[in-house]
């Protein structure tokens, strides 16, 4: 019961500092419909269907925004030593884990909220449908488990901006690819029947990154 | 009784050597204060029995909890201060201790959080965020924040470092007000003064060897530096 609070004392944390300074919010927000509505123009002349693009478009939105995100995370940390302090908490470290984790997860999954509708409306596909939330919900946590790890290895240096996407994207491929492919699917009219061999990869990588990134997250934060 | 017990401590960073074969008892209640240059291993020491590194070989106990299978229960029973403040800046100095107060599960936190917050003499303060606090001020949260849970042994890592004549006095007051005195501490310094005048035993470390070791009723100041200066220099 307290793992769970101290999970949750975290993700209370990182919300009420983003609600006062909105540094990740912003920055993730600004670069999905920034992304959204350049594809948008850069593909408007020569796609006859648009829904054959989507899929792809979102998807690069929300992971290249996400990456900020996860960026941010543990620079914030980082700051002031608090990264030590989070480590000398009598907790068991995957608490701190899954309340970053969480706590990733949950800024994303906001920011995704807002630029469906307008991707919705600038692309003219539904994806308001239940099937694709979940999806993007799937893949969402993939890539924040992932990617919450590869943070707090990249803080520790110099280049982390470049180092975050050079050591996540390779890993969170197959998780990415399986969500690429369910939502194209899906908006072609396809069931997750149909689809089940994609759902099962999904579901599988987020499981097996998730649980690999619990694992190893103590040996990432210690000298 | 040992509060702190350190046996053949090793520490190496790929081929760098930190710390080598140290041995390092602090008993309960005692002020252990530990000198040395820049790069002699005092921080890394330090962060070992804070469990924020792990030794490459060697045996670290601490309130008899050993580091490697009791990793929790070690943190539970320190406080740790460091010249950087472990503080979130965005938040207000209250939101801070709550959040450790919640991490270290401490009981009655409102109450708790007030009375730390006045024995440090911030309560006035308490709903101003942490950016907007003087370095000297953060200090003194920092020292609220370690000793929230009250924990039985403090160890401080370089505490003075950026702290200005009067605000490092200041410190020296807050903790003797939040009674430091009364737990075992273990404080790594390069101020040899402040090292000699707040401790019941000193130890050199230097080039990752503990080289010295005294009580503080054997020296006076001006034989300390002659032999730290001489240690030192070799």
């Amino acid at each position: 019961m307290s793992f769970l609070r101290q999970i949750a004392a975290i993700i209370r944390k990182d919300i009420i500092a983003e609600l006062r300074t909105k540094e990740m919010f912003s920055s993730m927000f600004v670069f999905a419909l920034l992304a959204v509505v350049v594809f948008n123009f850069a593909f408007e002349l020569r796609v006859a269907d648009a829904a054959t693009i989507a899929p792809g478009v979102l998807w690069v939105s929300v992971t290249f925004a996400g990456m900020l995100g996860l960026n941010r995370s543990f620079v914030l940390e980082k700051d002031r030593g608090c990264l030590d302090g989070l480590l000398l908490a009598p907790v068991d470290r995957s608490a701190i884990y899954f309340g970053k984790m969480l706590g990733n997860f949950l800024f994303i999954t906001v920011v995704e909220a807002i630029i469906l509708p307008i991707f919705s409306a600038l692309f003219n596909v539904n994806l308001i449908q239940t099937w694709i939330l979940v999806v993007l919900l799937l893949g969402t946590l993939g890539f924040s488990g992932v990617g919450t790890l590869f943070s707090a290895m990249a803080v520790h240096t110099r280049a982390r901006e470049v180092l975050l996407p050079v050591l996540l994207f390779p890993v969170a491929v197959p998780a990415l690819i399986a969500a690429v492919k369910l939502t194209a699917g899906l908006l072609d009219g396809q069931t997750v029947a149909d689809m089940a061999n994609w759902m099962q990869l999904l579901v599988a990588f987020d499981v097996i990154l998730i649980a690999v990134s619990y694992m190893t997250f103590d040996y990432v934060v210690e000298d | 009784m040992a509060a702190i017990e350190i046996r053949n401590l090793t520490k190496s960073f790929g081929s760098l050597l930190a710390l080598r074969d140290v041995d390092l008892t602090v008993t309960e209640g005692e002020f252990l204060t530990l000198v040395g240059p820049n790069g002699a291993g005092k921080t890394t020491l330090i962060r070992i029995v804070a469990t924020l590194s792990r030794p490459t070989s060697g045996e670290v106990w601490v309130d008899g909890w050993n580091l490697t299978d009791g990793a929790a229960e070690v943190r539970q029973c320190i406080g740790f201060i460091s010249h950087q403040p472990l503080l979130y800046g965005d938040l207000t100095a209250e939101e801070n201790l709550r959040f450790y107060s919640r991490m270290y599960g401490v009981p009655d936190p409102a109450n708790r959080i007030e009375e730390v917050l006045e024995q440090v003499g911030l309560l006035a303060r308490r709903r101003d965020a942490v950016r907007t606090f003087s370095r000297g001020m953060q200090q003194r949260l920092s020292i609220a924040r370690a000793i929230l849970h009250r924990p039985a042994v403090m160890l401080l890592d370089e505490p003075y470092t950026g702290l200005d004549q009067q605000a490092a006095a200041m410190l020296d007051e807050v903790m003797r007000a939040v009674g430091t005195a009364s737990l075992t501490v273990l404080m790594t310094t390069h101020d040899l003064h402040r090292g000699l005048v707040m401790s019941d035993r000193v130890a050199v470390l230097s080039a990752g060897r503990l080289v010295y070791q005294a009580l503080r009723a054997d020296l006076d100041e001006a034989s300390f530096r002659q032999v730290y200066r001489e240690i030192v220099a070799v």
